[in-house]
């Protein structure tokens, strides 16, 4: 007893949990200073969450090229997770500093919005570094918890509602898939330890036929597909991303994502590696399936929310084409393609949230009419982002796109990335159709409601300069996503 | 082996032994003037017969989870406990932490005013 | 000087970002905007000059700047890197050349229109978008510069986007490209793919490419799929067929626009694509065949159709079409040199007649517009006898008509001859191509002065009211034609063949970037022809011949016949019948000529074009949308199905792992 207890000492490494701990600091230190504001006073909460941010991105960045392991190696603070936190940090800040206005707009301009979002994003930041099944679950339900609430924050609001109860039911039914698969590996190795997991699955390999072993990889990749919204899980999204309120949408479909492809990745790579051919023509059929069943229903949508939202289905397509592939370009291009979708997705969601009116009343294609000459910042800003969504260069998402299917070649997967390119060109035909109402028809309002706040200013230029850096300039971020695959 | 589990019968036969002792002990001795509302299941709550889908105040539901939450930290407080000198100093702020975290949630509440039934 | 040439394409782009920025709201005044423009554009003039100079003094003719590293997979590195040599360097000069002119140009016709600012923002845009895909050494940042001239083109086809026609050509005109995009995609992986997993070499450099496309061998499939596929996306923004159709309608677009990039660069980007992958074509004699017949096919296609258009920019255009046409051909039959030698000689007369063209229509619709009368300002049966308002114009369209003509000595005689002499002589030479190129020589002679002589001579048909209105342009129109009128006169000496005493000096010129290709898989002129000057003679007189013989039908046509009937009605009433009816020429040429002409124009206006072509984008839009609707339905709203999907789905995944 007394060495176990010793052992279990030793193995605390403070150092490798520090970010999120910082983060969930700040989160509860805001919840409490909020309850002494008078209501309604909300600029105090967003700058001490961007302070938050802030600091647990400096925090963050010490650990690039300092790997921290602690608690008996159920979490470990590497480069990837350095990455991908950097990745939730960004997605956090940005949508912070759109949301102000627009909950004030909408009538909830209330203070626990942004714990929320920290404590999402300290749950996204365990997903991502946990190297134990119990860490990433822990992590998971974080994340989503905080998540349904943000789903739903407008409870005056039936499709707000209807979305957060959705997101709920599903999302426990999804976790109950991972549960079961989590307890079947465990069942089979003994361990819930990603790499005793892989070692016990190496050295025994008659195990890897086990059905018990394939159903545990079936069950457990259905938990992590559901959140990252891959066909034929994707079934929730649509509905939970028009009810959200747009910045969390915007959140959403960047920051968790990114968590859930951390996760399903590290747990593929550390435990299944024994199995790569299965599980690649598994994620190979659901790729295609996600990239096109996106796209092909987001081609007749005309409210740009649930557009957008069908067209993140798709894009979570492209990025399981680089898990398909499973070699260094394909990680290291999941890697960057989820920094680059934060920039380009946040961004549109940012200047949707301008160009629709209180209510979101001003989100269908005519919404956007004139919109390029009325506003032409917001216009040009705009077209950044759709040409990062389309994947042309020279903006982030071409780079992007670039790497996953280079990484896909590579792996001997033409098709694959030949289906990826189709798909792409037929997704052009409804990002193109936005430009077309912005450049080709007569404005029919003249958007004089649009004021442009100085924050959500800072997150569209923001967004556009990430997008075209990571455009013109990928080789060095894609180097530091190289160095953070294992 | 068996010894150890002496208390532990001792302890289900007396509480068994107490209470049947003092039903048949409350049927002899005490006096009976059945009513209605004496003779249904339960005498306080809800009506046992009726529609099930009845809307209760949400407030029932917020002290139920208040209750759980601040009743399940206790939980980890006795293994806790029993291990309290061999973890010495380091587990003493650990659960300080703890406690502070719990704090952190029950001011939030009772400024929220979610503790005041009207 | 080399490591300047990223200055080339960044001074429009700065002058870009400046006008659309600040255009608006803080210059405001025409003639700032308007200097910014086109003093960005004339600084890459200055800087390309600087340049080919250099280069042309230089005995090292291939220089690569690479600025920064783009990005790095494995073993392939793509570079943000320009290459110059003499092709991209001859391309910088005519880009940037026309283009100053065009810009200043563009400062006279665009004045007072709402979007000043933004008509400059955009063409600038183009300029450096068109600069990259000329100068890009690798195969990414032409990309980037392909599509950029297609989205500048989109945007600007669409300029006057409250008129639904100018809207709808612009998307006809994304669209059409982005199939031909596809085919340029397609191309380029299969080459990349090709040598990096069969032969080790990962590379979009056009350098490497070249270096290493002996590895594929000659003729062999992979190499002629590919080079079609390129060849498909050259269709596309080149307008040929079948993807010519957004050309004509693409005149939707200011004039400046129609010369600028319609006629002059963006569509010959094309051509310039094969002349920088010339390595890969010469080694498909197949698809250098294809390339041929399709450019001599939509050269007369395309000219026979501008014989039944009134809408002066619609004859220009079918008139590019066919002009493209000629360049395609020249690819086709290894005539590399010449094919790039005709799209510099045309860029100054198609410019030239398109911003004249613009001249004639801005002063008629100036002339309409004072004298409140709605007639088309740019229906030539509005036109006639404009020669004496617009002097400077009618000389400068003249002299250009001439040079398209093949007139000796300007400029379009020498790139045209040479075609047509290798397309007869060259050892991939056809004579069925230099058959349909001589007939189609003389048929552009006859409508582009049938064009001319309806604008500026004969009975002036503009309404009375308007007739004193019509002035001739100021002179920041007038001096671009000057120059560019000057350019059609003297642009063709660089290439003034050995037959004629010449040295032809462009031939030497691109030695160094087609010669390699033409040397290796044997392509020239045949040898019994190659001393044998007597062919080249014949040949030359007869391309004049029928250029003159053009030119003749159409001076009879268009400017005798009118006065005719008048004189013989009162003398001869028995031959008045005859007469009224022309010698019933009219009639044979209507049954012969005009009416089957039409039939086919309309042919292949309406029935090629808005059945097949649109029938087919349209249609692959149709079902997709179809299918979009009918997976819509699954997104009932309803969780329980939702959660049943999710149910289906594992039991399925589970079910195959298992099965297996």
């Amino acid at each position: 007893m007394e060495n176990l207890v010793q052992i279990a000492l030793q193995n605390v490494n403070l150092a490798a949990i520090m970010p999120s701990l910082v983060l969930v600091c700040f989160g509860m230190g805001l919840l409490l200073i909020n309850v002494f504001l008078p209501r309604g006073t909300t600029r105090p909460a967003v700058w001490i969450s961007l302070v938050g941010i802030v600091v647990t991105a400096v925090v963050t960045v010490q650990g690039w090229g300092n790997p921290q392991y602690g608690f008996s190696d159920a979490v470990a603070l590497d480069n990837f997770a350095t990455f991908f936190n950097v990745t939730f940090l960004l997605a956090a800040a940005l949508t912070i500093l759109m949301s102000d206005d627009y909950l004030r707009r909408e009538g909830y301009a209330v203070n626990e919005y942004y714990p929320l979002i920290l404590f999402t994003t300290a749950g996204a930041m365990w997903m991502a570094s946990g190297t134990d099944m119990m860490t990433i679950f822990l992590g998971l339900e974080v994340m989503s918890i905080s998540l349904y609430v943000l789903a739903g924050f407008f409870r005056g609001q039936s499709a707000s509602n209807e979305a957060g109860l959705k997101y709920f039911l599903l999302g426990a039914f999804s976790t109950g898939f991972l549960l079961y698969g989590m307890a079947l590996i465990y069942g089979v190795t003994g361990s819930t330890r990603l790499t005793e997991i892989g070692a016990y699955l190496n050295s025994h390999s008659s195990l890897l036929a086990n059905p018990m072993t394939l159903a545990g990889l079936v069950l457990l990749s259905i938990g992590f597909l559901f959140k990252l919204g891959a066909a034929p899980f994707h079934m929730w999204t649509p509905d939970v991303y028009q009810g959200a309120p747009t910045p969390v949408t915007a959140f959403m479909s960047a920051g968790p994502k990114a968590a859930a492809f951390a996760a399903f990745l590290r747990t593929l790579e550390y435990c299944f590696f024994g199995l790569k051919p299965e599980w690649s023509a598994m994620l190979w059929v659901l790729a295609v399936l996600t990239m096109t069943v996106g796209n092909v229903i987001a081609i007749s949508q005309t409210n740009i929310k649930r557009m957008l939202a069908y067209s993140s289905i798709s894009h979570a397509g492209y990025a399981l084409v680089g898990l398909v592939a499973a070699n260094e370009i394909g990680y290291s291009g999941v890697l960057f393609y989820m920094l680059a979708y934060t920039f380009m997705n946040i961004g549109a969601f940012a200047v949707l949230i301008l160009v629709g009116k209180q209510g979101e009343e001003n989100l269908t294609l005519e919404g956007f009419a004139g919109l390029g000459y009325k506003r032409p910042l917001l216009g040009v800003a705009m077209s950044v982002f759709l040409f990062a969504l389309m994947g042309l260069p020279p903006t982030a998402g071409f780079a992007g796109k670039f790497y996953i299917f280079a990484g896909a070649v590579k792996a001997g997967y033409i098709w694959l990335a030949i289906i990826g390119v189709l798909n792409s060109a037929v997704s052009l035909y409804y990002y193109l159709r936005v430009m077309v109402y912005m450049y080709f028809r007569d404005p029919t309002e003249d958007y004089a409601w649009i004021s442009l706040p100085v924050s959500v200013l800072a997150t569209i230029i923001l967004a556009v300069i990430g997008c075209l850096y990571l455009g013109i300039l990928p080789n060095e971020v894609m180097a530091m996503a190289k160095t953070a695959i294992f | 082996m068996l010894d150890s589990y002496l208390p532990i019968i001792t302890l289900i036969v007396v509480a068994l032994g107490f209470a049947t002792g003092s039903i048949i002990f409350s049927r002899l001795v005490g006096q009976k003037k059945p009513s209605e509302v004496k003779l249904a299941p339960y005498e306080c709550g809800m009506p046992p017969v009726g529609s099930a889908r009845e809307r209760f105040s949400v407030k029932f539901y917020i002290i139920a989870m208040l209750f759980i939450v601040f009743d399940i930290e206790v939980v980890f407080m006795y293994p806790w406990a029993v291990m309290f000198k061999r973890l010495g100093m380091f587990g003493f702020v650990e659960m300080g932490v703890f406690i502070l975290i719990l704090l952190v949630g029950y001011v939030y509440v009772w400024k929220k005013g979610a503790l005041e039934w009207e | 000087m080399y490591d300047k040439l990223w200055l080339i394409p960044f001074f429009p782009l700065v002058g870009s970002i400046i006008n659309g920025l600040f255009g608006k709201r803080f210059i405001r005044n025409e003639a700032a905007i308007g200097a910014i423009g086109t003093g960005a554009v004339f600084l890459s003039f200055l800087v390309s000059c600087s340049c080919f100079f250099t280069l042309l003094n230089d005995p090292v003719k291939v220089h690569q700047q690479v600025v920064a590293s783009w990005m790095t997979v494995g073993q392939l590195q793509v570079d943000w890197g320009f290459l110059l040599d003499p092709l991209s360097a001859l391309m910088i000069m005519v880009v940037t050349g026309v283009g100053s002119l065009i810009h200043l140009y563009s400062i006279g016709y665009m004045h007072g229109e709402e979007g000043f600012y933004r008509f400059f923002c955009y063409l600038n845009l183009f300029v450096c978008a068109m600069l990259m895909l000329v100068l890009g050494n690798n195969a990414l940042v032409m990309f980037i510069g392909w599509e950029g001239v297609g989205l500048c083109s989109y945007l600007l086809i669409g300029y006057y986007f409250e008129k639904k026609s100018a809207g709808d050509a612009a998307k006809k005109a994304f669209v059409v490209n982005r199939v031909g995009d596809f085919g340029f995609l397609v191309g380029l992986f299969t080459i990349f793919w090709t040598l990096g997993s069969q032969h080790g070499v990962w590379t979009l450099n056009f350098v490497e490419i070249s270096e290493n496309a002996h590895l594929l061998g000659f003729g062999g499939t992979v190499v002629t799929v590919a080079t079609l596929c390129f060849f498909l996306g050259a269709t596309g923004k080149s307008a040929q067929i079948p993807l010519y159709t957004w050309l004509p309608d693409a005149m939707e677009g200011p004039t400046p626009v129609s010369a600028l990039i319609h006629a002059a660069t963006m569509v010959t980007a094309g051509v310039y694509m094969i002349g920088r992958m010339n390595v890969l074509f010469a080694m498909s004699p197949t698809t250098m065949t294809v390339v041929a017949l399709i450019g001599a096919f939509t050269a007369i296609v395309a000219a026979s159709i501008g014989f039944a258009q009134n809408d002066i920019k619609r004859v220009l255009a079918y008139s590019t079409v066919s002009q493209l046409g000629f360049m395609f051909m020249a690819m086709g039959v290894g005539a590399f040199t010449a094919g790039i030698f005709h799209l510099m000689t045309h860029a100054f007369f198609k410019a030239c007649l398109f911003l004249g063209s613009g001249s004639v229509i801005h002063a008629m619709h100036h002339a309409l517009h004072h004298a409140h009368l709605d007639d088309d300002p740019q229906d030539m049966r509005n036109m006639g006898g404009l020669k004496k308002y617009m002097p400077i114009t009618w000389a400068t369209f003249g002299i250009s008509c001439i040079a398209i003509a093949g007139i000796p000595p300007l400029a379009g005689f020498f790139s045209k001859d040479e075609i047509l002499w290798w397309t007869f002589g060259s050892t991939r030479g056809n004579l069925l191509v230099w058959g349909i190129g001589a007939i189609t020589a003389g048929m552009t002679a006859f409508y582009m002065f049938r064009c001319f002589f309806m604008t500026f001579h004969g009975e002036q048909r503009t309404h009375k009211k308007a007739k004193d209105h019509v002035h001739e342009s100021p002179w920041v129109i007038t001096v671009p034609l000057m120059v560019l009128a000057f350019l059609a006169v003297v642009g063709g000496f660089v290439g003034v063949p050995a037959a004629l005493g010449g040295h032809n000096q462009i031939h030497h010129y691109f030695e160094p970037v087609f010669g390699h290709a033409q040397e290796v898989y044997k392509i020239g002129i045949k040898e019994a022809l190659e001393h044998s000057h007597a062919a080249e003679y014949g040949l030359m007189g007869l391309s004049i011949a029928i250029a003159v013989i053009g030119i003749g039908i159409a001076f009879t046509m268009y400017l005798k016949r009118p006065e005719l009937p008048g004189r013989f009605t009162a003398r001869f009433s028995q031959l008045h019948r005859w007469v009224y009816n022309k010698w019933f020429v009219d009639e044979a040429y209507d049954v012969l000529f005009v009416n089957s002409t039409k039939k086919f124009a309309t042919f292949c206006w309406k029935g090629f074009d808005v059945k097949v072509v649109d029938g087919v984008v349209n249609g692959t839009g149709k079902l997709v949308n179809v299918l979009s609707t009918a997976l819509r339905y699954t997104q009932s709203g309803l969780l329980h199905n939702y959660a049943l999907t999710m149910v289906l789905g594992t039991v399925v995944m589970v079910a195959i792992f298992l099965l297996q």
